[in-house]
């Protein structure tokens, strides 16, 4: 693949302060502070269940990006971690009775072995094989899921306890959940920003550029994409694992691949290869569903012909058309071919 | 009783009926993704949609023009074979100078709003479809009886197979194809106008999914799922067989199809997964599938 | 002399960012058989592929038989009448020799019919029924100037024709292009090998940093010589 699927305006900020001027530097920070405490103060104004929604979205797109905005590999799977994180969590919370932290990372764990499994497989092709192979994998874990005994089939595993964190802090109360839930994301945001700045993310992205030159760099290719496969799907599956215990269920919705459609759709909007653009493609794509629940209308048609402007006419995504506008150019983003 | 491996012979040759029938259509729709990814480069997301679109333009133009299965048989496509090239005509064609997953994405998204629009206007339940009246009743065949109509499918759609790959082996219009394929800036500096050619193979492609889903519609139900259901095993099919040869992508179609009919005989837990495995075990052994040429 | 079929002014082409060619001008007479001289990169495949109209970033004036070429698409440059020769041949390894043979679209009358082209090309006929990679670098070269003689074009353009070919066939191929000659076909081609350019062509046209430096009859070549050594380095 020549031009592997990325934005470019998302190199300049992805690939650390080194290629940032100083004034993007300050507009990031001061946009960081800002954020910060919308997200500190947001239950005040918004209901709660649905901004923890957002959040678990949010980080859910956020580890999908790291592989193809990062990495360039469409994963047509990424429901499999998601979902099948919502199940282990799910059930050693409800069934065995670990604590929603440890709960909350057997699930990441869990969706980390699925992402090897699945990885090992689909490394072996590359673009639209890559794709299809991930969707083909993900399909059969749904399948899996449809028959295992502990998913529950059609029901799922209902009303898992939200427990205490640490042992004391009852997250049953909302307040208590949503500042729990916030530290699971800024905690995943965090360790995907670490990711992407270290050693192990330049490689990814000198593959993601050129791949041949990465060879004979004398780099293990494979071995670096599949790492970066299972970091991603490990920070699906904590998004997973969160989702689970805000909503208290965990059901074959979140295995199937409308849900890997979804992730896909979320970074596109947002932006692919931009930090925090799969946020806000996350926030549209929930506000939107939030929106529709309610009207008779299939959010599939408007989720279709969204994907399909998107393609067509909006490659970059909000946050990537936002760094290439004059507003962005202006205040110290580049916008990089 | 006849018994093969401990299974009832009447059981074994039913299953493999049904093997053989659902590998009629995984042959004929990875047929026409492996055409369509031959000269587009495009992986149709929206092959499932356009099968089932065929099921539906069939029924519908029963129930309001009452227009016979035969007829539908081959309005049909052409409908839907219509329908795609406008689509590539001016959709499509502005993604191939860009890289190959944005035409996965498009197509995607093209099979999402054509499912949600058919869901939001039939709802999600199937209806049925009468197969035509000289195709209803069984015969026996001494060892079983046949449902006229499934022997009907089988025989129908290899030939559809075949007669798709004579056209692009040994017609002039598939010369163009294969040329093209392999070098479309020199074709079309013969004075060949490939931008046309492009939309008649989308269109061909689109055509044989809905001729596929005609041939479905009296089978399954006629229902708005009926697309996303089989496309992803159509993907694996495609793993497997590679998208190198036609050829190589009937041949899978059918093995594929048999051996989910002989999974069900014998464990029936795996059948819908069978695929799937098979498709991981040919990724071990040969990553470029089984008659691939392109990694 | 005969009315210019090919009328080029001012051309300029890019390939991406880079400015390949720098304003050429040019001429081919009606019958007459160019030859374009330049040592490798000054742009010689770029002007053919230009005028073919491949490439489309260009800017300047291409007239073929009076007529403007700026709005021709490429699908339609073959029926105005010019025929390509590709620089690796383009012979489609998933065609037959006779599909190969039979894929140009016939553009005007006046082609050469096919039974010539066999009796022209026996190895050809002999393997028609094989693919068409199957055969040698020459027949190869043979087939992809056959293919264009069937079309009925008006102009032949080849790109570097003998490259990498053994002496009886270059020699071979510089028959066939004096039949065709003597048949009236007009032929612009870029060729390396001086000799063999020397034996068949006309003109010359002489090609560096991306324009034409000199344009000179056959019969000028003696004197002409250290102009050429000069600029091609030889």
């Amino acid at each position: 693949m020549s031009d592997v699927i990325h934005n470019s305006s998302a190199t300049s900020t992805a690939s650390g302060r080194t290629e940032r001027s100083a004034t993007a530097s300050k507009t990031y920070a001061a946009f960081l502070v800002i954020g910060l405490l919308l997200l500190l103060i947001a239950p005040a104004f918004l209901y709660p269940i649905f901004l923890m929604k957002l959040l678990c979205f949010a980080l859910f797109a956020c580890a999908f990006n790291l592989l193809l905005g990062y990495t360039g590999l469409l994963s047509f799977g990424h429901a499999t971690f998601f979902g099948g994180a919502a199940y282990f969590t799910a059930h050693v919370v409800k069934e065995w009775g670990f604590p929603p932290e440890i709960g909350i990372l057997v699930g990441a764990a869990g969706a980390a072995f699925l992402g090897l499994i699945m990885g090992f497989f689909a490394i072996r092709r590359q673009g639209i094989y890559f794709a299809m192979i991930t969707l083909a994998l993900s399909q059969m874990f749904f399948f899996f899921c449809l028959q295992a005994s502990f998913t529950h089939g059609e029901d799922g595993i209902q009303s898992v306890p939200r427990g205490h964190l640490f042992g004391f802090i009852d997250l049953a109360n909302t307040t208590n959940m949503y500042y729990f839930v916030l530290g699971v994301f800024l905690i995943g945001m965090i360790v995907i920003w670490r990711f992407i700045n270290s050693p192990f993310g330049m490689i990814l992205k000198s593959i993601r550029e050129n791949e041949q030159r990465a060879i004979s760099l004398g780099y293990s290719v494979a071995r670096y994409k599949l790492g970066a496969f299972v970091m991603s799907a490990a920070l699906a599956g904590l998004a997973g694992g969160t989702k689970a215990l805000v909503f208290q269920f965990a059901t074959l919705t979140d295995v199937g691949w409308q849900m890997s459609g979804e992730v896909i759709l979320m970074t596109l909007l947002g932006g692919i290869g931009t930090l925090i653009g799969p946020i806000f493609g996350a926030g549209l794509v929930v506000t939107l569903q939030n929106y529709l629940a309610t009207s008779q209308f299939p959010v599939t048609i408007i989720t279709g012909v969204v994907f399909m402007i998107c393609v067509l006419l909006f490659r970059r995504g909000i946050i990537g058309e936002f760094y290439a506008s004059r507003l962005g150019r202006k205040l110290g983003f580049e916008h990089r071919r | 009783m006849t018994m093969i491996f401990g299974i009832p012979l009447q059981a074994f040759l039913g299953q493999l009926l049904i093997g053989l029938i659902n590998g009629s259509f995984y042959a004929l729709l990875s047929l026409g993704l492996a055409v369509i990814f031959g000269l587009l480069r495009v992986i149709n997301f929206a092959h499932g949609a356009q099968y089932m679109l065929g099921a539906f333009v069939a029924m519908l133009m029963l129930q309001y023009f009452g227009i016979n299965y035969w007829f539908a048989l081959f309005l049909a496509p052409i409908v839907v074979g219509l329908f795609g090239a406008v689509t590539e005509r001016f959709l499509l064609s502005r993604l191939y100078k860009l890289d190959h997953l944005y035409g996965l994405l498009f197509t995607f998204g093209l099979a999402l709003t054509i499912e949600g629009t058919f869901r939001y206007l039939y709802g999600s339940s199937g209806q049925p479809y009468a197969p035509p009246q000289q195709l209803t009743g069984a015969t026996n065949l001494g060892f079983m009886f046949l449902p006229i109509y499934r022997g009907w499918v089988v025989i129908v759609s290899l030939i559809a197979c075949i007669g798709t790959w004579l056209l692009i082996e040994k017609t002039k219009l598939g010369a163009y194809l294969r040329a093209a394929t392999e070098n479309a800036t020199l074709v079309q500096a013969f004075g060949v106008n490939v931008p046309v050619l492009l939309t008649l193979t989308y269109a061909l492609g689109a055509g044989l999914a809905a001729f596929a889903g005609v041939l479905a519609a009296p089978v399954y139900q006629v229902s708005p799922l009926m697309g996303s259901n089989i496309i992803i095993v159509v993907f694996a099919v495609v793993v497997v067989g590679g998208m190198g040869s036609i050829m190589g992508a009937i041949v899978t179609g059918y093995m594929l199809g048999i051996a989910e009919g002989m999974t069900k005989v014998f464990y029936p837990e795996a059948s819908n997964i069978v695929i799937f495995v098979i498709m991981a075990i040919v990724l071990l052994i040969r990553p470029a599938g089984l008659f691939g040429r392109d990694v | 002399m005969a009315a210019p079929l090919l009328q080029v002014s001012n051309l300029n082409a890019w390939y991406g960012e880079s400015h390949i060619l720098h304003g050429v001008d040019m001429t081919v007479r009606e019958g007459e058989t160019i030859t374009i001289l330049g040592r490798n990169g000054v742009g010689k495949t770029t002007t053919l592929r230009t005028i073919m109209g491949i490439i489309r970033e260009r800017k300047g004036e291409i007239r073929f038989n009076g007529r403007d070429m700026a709005g021709v698409p490429l699908h339609r440059t073959a029926h105005v009448g010019l025929g390509f020769v590709p620089e690796e041949r383009g012979i489609f390894s998933t065609l037959t020799v006779e599909e190969n043979l039979m894929l140009p679209p016939v553009v005007a009358e006046g082609g050469m019919p096919v039974a010539e082209i066999y009796e022209l090309f026996p190895n050809l006929y002999e393997r028609r029924g094989s693919p068409g990679t199957k055969l040698s670098g020459g027949e190869q070269q043979m087939l992809a100037i056959a293919r264009i003689l069937r079309t009925g074009v008006k102009l032949l353009i080849l790109d570097e024709p003998t490259e990498g070919l053994a002496p009886v066939i270059v020699q071979r191929i510089g028959e066939i292009l004096k039949t065709l000659k003597e048949r009236g076909m007009t032929v612009l081609m870029v060729e390396q090998n001086f000799r063999f350019a020397s034996r068949i062509a006309d003109r010359f046209y002489l090609m560096d940093h991306g324009k034409m430096v000199a344009d000179f009859p056959v019969g000028e070549l003696p004197e002409r010589m250290d102009t050429l050594h000069k600029v091609l380095g030889v």
